[in-house]
């Protein structure tokens, strides 16, 4: 019913960002919904830094997002399963060395 | 896969204590007990509004307005969180408030009563946001990513909702005979209502069980509903106000306050749409909507032109 000319003029979903404080990355927030960029960094400063939980937002259309498939997950990372030696455990070194 | 090896994968996250994200697969019923429990949470962070609303422009202080405006705001980013939960399941905002306004969704009765005096702002964010606070803590443990993730960011926020409410019943109870008695009139009516926030006693309410094997509830609705009278009970003598249940008394054996029997043919009469409110409440809702259609349709329209002028300035250059 009503919903097909609804959707039509929903305002797009999009994806927010914020960076905590300066030094850290930006951190996935969560999203909501804006007319355009402008306004999806307005809302998102009302939404998600009430408390000064951020002093930098990043705002992505969420069809802009492109996502590993989940049940691909085991292909995808398995490479990087038998590669142990690229972990700093792996090597064997005598006491003796120090700073290393 | 198969849809039985997806089912196998699924239960192992769950039994394993490893989070759903949406993304991965989920059996269907899964899917809809979320979008139902976490849809009927984001409507009740949003009607919820409305009864403290009406007493923002007769706050008795410019710090009481401050406070009781940054409260509601918090609710309205509740709500907003949760809505964007509940997308990631794949439904739309405007599906979502159509069963809102439709009133095929439903929302906590508990906002469906008036708030009749000044003091009701103190019992509410005492008793309300406190029952809520119990409910949702566990949810932050929530075997769905995005709920609990949600859930995690509103308890940060509700401390501070529960400590204003009880601050203005300390202010009242401490103050002149009539305040004090204002204080117990309000804890009079908002007591048994706070019960029933927990929802039906564990033997009727038939979707305890599974919701408590796919993890997305940790705890019964009568264990948090204890948890809650045990707490409230010592908070209550703190203000010198009196608990409206003759039958309220520590259980030395049981280690819990034993307690009166809820009244839930009023519950059940406010959840099918016949308490005091239920009619202004969805109305108020419903025409906020409709009149801000226009400014909605303006702001994408203005968007649009922009998006346009912009490319065409490209193109040109
Ligand atoms: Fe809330
Ligand atoms: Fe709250």
């Amino acid at each position: 019913m009503a919903q097909q000319t609804t959707n039509k003029n929903e305002w797009p979903l999009w994806e927010v960002f914020i960076r905590s404080k300066a030094g850290l990355d930006h951190k996935h927030a969560g999203s909501l919904h804006a007319a355009d960029a402008e306004m999806a960094i307005e809302n998102a400063r009302d939404v998600y830094t009430r408390r000064m939980e951020g002093v930098s937002i990043w705002v992505v259309e969420s069809k802009n997002i492109h996502a590993s498939d989940p049940g691909e997950s085991e292909s995808l990372y398995d490479p990087a399963n038998d590669k142990i030696y690229r972990h700093p455990t792996f090597y064997n070194l005598p006491d003796a060395v120090k700073y290393m | 896969m198969t849809v039985h090896s997806f089912q196998e994968h699924f239960d192992k996250k769950i039994g394993s204590d490893v989070s759903i994200e949406p993304r991965d697969w989920m059996p269907d019923d899964y899917r809809k007990t979320l979008i139902r429990q976490i849809s009927q949470h984001a409507h009740s962070e949003i009607i919820g509004m409305l009864p403290e609303g009406n007493w923002i422009s007769r706050a008795p202080s410019l710090r009481r307005k401050a406070v009781l405006l940054a409260k509601v705001q918090d609710e309205a980013g509740h709500g907003l969180y949760l809505y964007s939960a509940a997308e990631t399941l794949g439904i739309t905002r405007d599906e979502l408030y159509d069963q809102l306004h439709s009133g095929k969704a439903k929302y906590s009765s508990i906002f469906n009563y008036p708030t009749l005096t000044w003091a009701d702002m103190g019992a509410i964010g005492w008793l309300v946001d406190g029952a809520a606070i119990m409910n949702q803590v566990p949810l932050c443990r929530c075997s769905y990513g995005p709920y609990a993730r949600a859930m995690v960011r509103v308890c940060k926020e509700e401390s501070f909702h529960q400590r204003q409410g009880y601050e203005i019943m300390l202010t009242l109870s401490n103050g002149a005979p009539m305040q004090k008695k204002m204080a117990q009139d309000a804890l009079d009516r908002w007591w048994w209502p706070s019960l029933m926030m927990f929802g039906p006693p564990d033997a009727e309410s038939g979707n305890t069980e599974q919701s408590m094997r796919w993890r997305i509830k940790r705890l019964t609705n009568d264990e948090l509903r204890q948890k809650f009278i045990d707490v409230t009970v010592e908070q209550a003598n703190i203000l010198g106000l009196t608990i409206p249940d003759k039958n309220l008394k520590w259980n030395e054996e049981r280690g819990h306050y034993d307690s009166g029997v809820i009244n839930w043919d009023e519950f059940w009469n406010v959840v099918k749409g016949n308490g005091p409110c239920n009619k202004q409440r969805l109305d108020a809702r419903k025409n906020a909507w409709a009149d801000g259609q226009w400014v909605r349709d303006a702001a994408m329209a203005h968007a649009e032109k922009r998006k346009a002028r912009k490319e065409k300035a490209a193109k040109a250059a």
